[in-house]
C-alpha cells in the first residue's frame, strides 16, 4: 500500500492509500472513517439496506471480539472472513476489541491479551492470535497490545512502561509469526501505541513501533472524557509527530464529530464510526450541519432551529444494549420525544438517506413508541449515511481550505 | 372435482376477482385481485405488519420480494398511533410508505389472544388498554371507522370470535352475532369504492351452525369472504373439514381469505380445498426465533450443527440472504446481538412463503397441481405415507391422492 498526501493544512492530512487490498487495486481517502460492525454485520442492516447507503466507507472495521470465538468455523472455511460475512467488496481493518463496550481490565498478562466475546472471554497468545488472524485474513489488523491504560486514570510510570514493554514484544512476536506465513503476509499488521498518559512513554512506545515494519499505527488509550482532553490532546500531537509521514494513522474510541476534527488537526487519518450506532440506540437521529457554505439564508434559519432543539437526556427508556448508555448529545434529536408524534417532516430536511426519502419523523416516533424493529433499521442508515457525510465534508473543507469554517460550524452545534 | 354447489352472487358488488385457471381435479383456482393498489395474483400469501411495520425489513425489502399485499392491525393501530394520526399521514400507506395493497384485520381477533382484557357484549368488545389502562370499546361501526381512517384496499368486517375450542351456546350466540355485526358494517362503511369490505364466516366446528352463516352471509353485498373462527387449537382434522364445507357453499366468483392459515402443508391443503388469500405471522415470528422455513421443514439456525455449515440456507432460494450468506454465517450472526440476523431471516422466510405460492399458482395454471402436491408432500414428508393422515384425507376429499 502507498499513502500519498495531497497537502497537509494546520496539521490536518489529505490524501489518498492507494494499492490496499489482495488485488492492490482499492483505494481509500484520507481522512476517513470505517464502517462500524458487529460480528461481521453492520448493526441492523441486512446487505440491501446497507447497500442503499450512500458513501459507505472504503473499509469495514471488524472486532476480533466479536469474532475470535468463531475462529474454528472461519478456519474451516478457508476464504477468509469477507466473503464469510458477504462483504467481499470492502477492505477489512480487524481491531481487538470492539469500542462500544468495554472489555474488564485485568487480563492482560506478559504472554496473552484476552478479548471478550458474547460467548465469554477469549484469552490469546501471540500465537493462537496470528492463527485466528490467519483464519480471518483482513487487510488490516490491529496487532496484539496492551490497552489496559488510558489517558483518563493517572498512571503509575511503571504500568505505562510496561503497556509500552509488552506491546512491543506482542509486536516482535507478531512480525515474526507473520514472516512464517503466506497467507499472513497479505495482510498488514498495525503498531498499537501505548503509554497512557506519561509523555516519554508515549514517545517511547512512537518511535520504537515506527522503527518495526508495521503497516500502519493505532493510537490507543486517547478516549476519555472532556476533563482530560487538554492533556491528551498534547499527548497526540507529540506522538504523531514522531510518525512517519507516509502510513496511516487509526485512532480508536474516538467518534464524536468535534472530537474527529481535533485529533484529525493533530494528523489522524482514520477514525472508526460507532458514534452513529450509539446515536441509533438511544432512539435517536444525528441532525448537526456540516454544510459550512449554505447561503445566508438558511445559516439563520439552521442557527434559529440549533436554538430550539432543548437538549436532555432522556431517562425514561432504558438503552437495550451493552454499553450505550452515553448521554445524548446536542448533535442529534430524540425522536421518542411527544413533539415528534405529528411531524410529518424526514429527520433531515435535504438528507439523500433511505429514511429521510421515504419517512417520516412520526413514522420513526411510532416505530420507537411500539418497539418495533424497524426504527434501528431505519435510524442506522440516515445515521451512517449523515455520519458519512461529515467525513465527505471534511475532505472538501480540506481542499478548498475552509476547515476552519466547518470546524467553527461543529463547534457552535457541540457543547 | 368434488361435487358441490355454489350459489351464484345475488348481488351486484364488484368483482375483484377474475379467475385465470382452475385445476380439473381439485377446488384450487388460479386467479388475480384487482385492487386500488394494484393486482394481486392467487392463491396468495400474505405476510403480516401488524403495527405498521414488517419487523425489520423495508418497504424497499419487501416490495423487492414480489409482496403485493400484506397486513396491518387495526386493534393495535387504532390505540398506537391512532386513527386521526394515520388520517393525517394521508392514510397507512402514506403512514408506512408501501405503495401496494394492505389488508387490516378488524381487531376482533384480539378478542381471543387478548381474552382477559376484554368483554364482548351485543353492542362491541370492550378493551381494556395494556398500555395505559384506558377502556375502550370496539363495535363493529367503530372498527370500520378505524378502517376507514386507515385507508386499507381489504377491510375486514368485526366478528364475535370465539377459540375454536369452545363449544356450547356461545360458538351459536357469536354467529348470529357476527351475521348482525356484519350488517351493521355494511351500513357503516363509508368507502365501498375505495375499500373492499369482506364478511367473516363463523360457526366454529359445528358443521350446521357453519352452514348456517354460510347461506345468511352469502346473501350479503360483499366482495369477498373469509373463513374465520379456525387455526386455533383444534384439530386439524376438524380443521379441513370446516375449511371443506366453507369452500363448498362460497361463490365462485369471489375470493376466499382462510384467516390464520400459514404452515406450508397448510397452505397447499387449503389451496386444493379452494382457498385464495392466507395470512399468518408463523414465517415472520419463527425467523425472530431463529428458524428459517425450507421445503423439508425448517432450520434452527442456533444450533450447533450448523457451525460450519457453508451453504446458504435453501440453494434454489433466491432471496438476498440465500444468495450472500452461509447457514454458517448466519448461525454466528444469531449467536450476537446484532438484530440484521433476524432480518436475514425474515427475509427469507417471507420469500420462501411467496415463493411457494407462485409455484403453487404456477401448476395451477399449468394443469399440474396434483402432480406438484404430489411432489410438495414427497420433499417434504420423504414418503407419501409419511404425509399427516389429515392432510392426506383432505387433498383426498378433493381427489388428490399421494401415492
Amino acid at each position: 500500500m502507498k499513502l500519498s498526501l495531497t497537502k497537509v493544512v494546520n496539521g490536518c492530512r489529505l490524501g489518498k492509500i492507494k494499492n490496499l487490498g489482495k488485488a492492490g487495486d482499492r483505494t481509500m481517502d484520507i481522512p476517513s472513517c470505517l464502517l462500524y460492525t458487529k460480528t461481521g454485520s453492520a448493526p441492523h442492516l441486512t446487505h440491501q439496506t446497507l447497500h442503499t447507503i450512500h458513501g459507505l466507507p472504503a473499509m469495514a472495521q471488524l472486532t476480533l471480539s466479536s469474532l475470535a470465538e468463531h475462529h474454528e468455523a472461519l478456519a474451516e472455511y478457508k476464504e477468509g472472513i469477507g466473503k464469510f460475512i458477504g462483504m467481499p467488496e470492502l477492505l477489512l481493518y480487524c481491531s481487538l476489541h470492539d469500542p462500544v463496550s468495554p472489555c474488564p481490565a485485568g487480563y492482560v498478562t506478559n504472554k496473552s491479551v484476552s478479548v471478550w466475546g458474547l460467548g465469554g472471554r477469549v484469552e490469546m497468545t501471540a500465537s493462537k492470535f496470528m492463527a485466528i488472524q490467519q483464519a480471518l485474513q483482513p487487510d488490516w489488523f490491529q496487532c496484539l497490545s496492551d490497552g489496559e491504560v488510558n489517558c483518563e486514570e493517572a498512571t503509575s510510570i511503571k504500568r505505562a512502561r510496561k503497556s509500552v514493554d509488552r506491546s512491543l514484544l506482542f509486536l516482535d512476536n507478531c512480525l515474526r509469526l507473520q514472516e512464517e506465513s503466506e497467507v499472513l503476509r497479505r495482510s498488514a499488521i498495525i503498531g498499537v501505541i501505548e503509554g497512557g498518559d506519561v509523555m516519554e512513554e508515549r514517545l517511547r512506545s512512537a518511535r520504537e513501533t515506527a522503527k518495526r515494519p508495521v503497516g500502519g499505527f493505532l493510537l490507543d488509550g486517547f478516549q476519555g472524557n472532556p476533563a482530560t482532553q487538554e492533556t491528551r490532546l498534547h499527548l497526540l500531537s507529540s506522538v504523531t509527530a514522531e510518525l512517519p509521514e507516509d502510513k496511516p494513522r487509526l485512532i480508536c474510541g474516538v467518534s464524536r464529530p468535534d472530537e474527529v476534527l481535533e485529533c484529525i488537526e493533530r494528523g489522524v487519518d482514520l477514525f472508526e464510526s460507532f458514534f452513529p450506532y450509539q446515536v441509533t440506540e438511544r432512539g435517536c437521529a444525528l441532525t448537526f450541519s456540516f454544510d459550512y457554505q449554505p447561503n445566508p439564508e438558511e445559516t439563520l434559519l439552521q442557527q434559529n432551529g440549533i436554538q430550539e432543539e432543548i437538549k436532555y437526556v432522556d431517562q425514561t427508556k432504558k438503552i437495550k444494549t451493552t454499553s450505550c448508555n452515553q448521554e445524548m448529545t446536542s448533535f442529534e434529536i430524540n425522536l421518542k420525544e411527544k413533539k415528534y408524534q405529528e411531524d410529518f417532516d424526514p429527520l433531515v430536511r435535504g438528507c439523500s438517506c433511505y429514511c429521510c426519502k421515504n419517512h417520516t419523523r412520526a413514522y420513526i416516533h411510532h416505530l420507537l413508541v411500539t418497539n418495533e424493529l424497524l426504527a434501528g433499521v431505519l435510524l442506522m442508515m440516515h445515521n451512517f449515511e449523515h455520519y458519512f457525510g461529515f467525513f465527505h465534508s471534511i475532505r472538501e473543507a480540506l481542499k478548498s481550505d475552509r476547515l476552519a469554517q466547518l470546524k467553527e460550524l461543529i463547534r457552535r452545534q457541540a457543547s | 372435482m368434488a361435487a358441490t354447489v355454489s350459489p351464484t352472487s345475488l348481488e351486484s358488488a364488484p368483482r375483484i376477482m377474475r379467475l385465470v385457471a382452475e385445476c380439473s381435479r381439485s377446488r384450487a383456482r388460479a386467479g388475480e385481485l384487482r385492487l386500488p393498489h394494484g393486482p394481486v395474483a392467487t392463491p396468495v400469501f400474505m405476510p403480516v405488519g401488524t403495527q405498521a411495520t414488517m419487523k425489520g425489513i423495508t418497504a424497499e425489502q419487501l416490495d423487492a420480494l414480489g409482496c403485493r399485499i400484506c397486513l396491518g392491525n387495526t386493534y393495535h393501530l387504532g390505540l398506537r398511533p391512532g386513527p386521526e394520526l394515520i388520517q393525517k399521514a394521508h392514510g397507512l400507506h402514506g403512514f408506512m410508505n408501501w405503495p401496494h395493497n394492505l389488508l387490516t384485520d378488524s381487531g376482533g381477533f384480539q378478542m381471543v389472544s387478548l381474552v382477559s382484557l376484554s368483554e364482548v357484549t351485543e353492542e362491541g368488545v370492550r378493551f381494556r388498554s395494556p398500555y395505559d389502562g384506558d377502556e375502550t370499546l370496539l363495535s363493529p361501526e367503530k372498527s370500520v371507522e378505524i378502517q376507514n381512517a386507515l385507508g386499507s384496499d381489504i377491510i375486514m368486517q368485526l366478528d364475535d370470535v370465539v377459540s375454536s375450542t369452545v363449544t356450547g351456546p356461545r360458538v351459536e350466540e357469536a354467529m348470529y352475532r357476527s351475521i348482525r355485526w356484519l350488517d351493521r358494517c355494511i351500513a357503516a362503511h363509508q368507502r365501498p369504492d375505495k375499500q373492499n369490505l369482506f364478511a367473516i364466516i363463523q360457526g366454529g366446528l359445528d358443521a350446521d351452525l357453519r352452514t348456517t352463516c354460510l347461506e345468511e352471509m352469502t346473501k350479503r353485498d360483499v366482495p369477498g369472504f373469509a373463513i374465520g373462527g379456525l387455526s386455533g387449537g383444534e384439530s386439524k382434522g376438524q380443521f379441513w373439514r370446516m375449511v371443506a364445507l366453507s369452500t363448498s357453499r362460497l361463490p365462485k366468483d369471489k375470493p376466499r381469505y382462510l384467516m390464520g392459515v400459514g404452515y406450508a402443508t397448510d397452505l397447499v391443503v387449503c389451496v386444493a380445498l379452494g382457498c385464495d388469500m392466507f395470512d399468518c405471522v408463523f414465517p415472520t415470528r419463527t425467523a425472530r426465533f431463529g428458524s428459517a422455513l425450507v421445503p423439508t421443514g425448517n432450520l434452527q439456525l442456533k444450533k450447533k450443527q450448523y457451525e460450519k455449515d457453508f451453504r446458504p440456507i435453501d440453494n434454489d432460494c433466491a432471496c438476498p440472504t440465500c444468495q450472500k450468506h452461509s447457514r454458517a454465517f448466519l448461525h454466528a450472526l444469531l449467536h450476537s446481538d446484532n438484530t440484521a440476523a433476524l432480518h436475514h431471516l425474515t427475509v427469507h422466510n417471507i420469500a420462501y412463503q411467496l415463493q411457494l405460492m407462485s409455484a403453487v399458482r404456477a401448476s395451477i395454471v399449468e394443469k399440474r397441481f396434483p402432480d406438484f402436491v404430489r411432489d410438495f408432500m414427497g420433499t417434504m414428508y420423504g414418503d407419501p405415507t409419511l404425509c399427516p393422515t389429515w392432510a392426506t384425507e383432505a387433498l383426498a376429499s378433493v381427489g388428490i391422492t399421494l401415492s
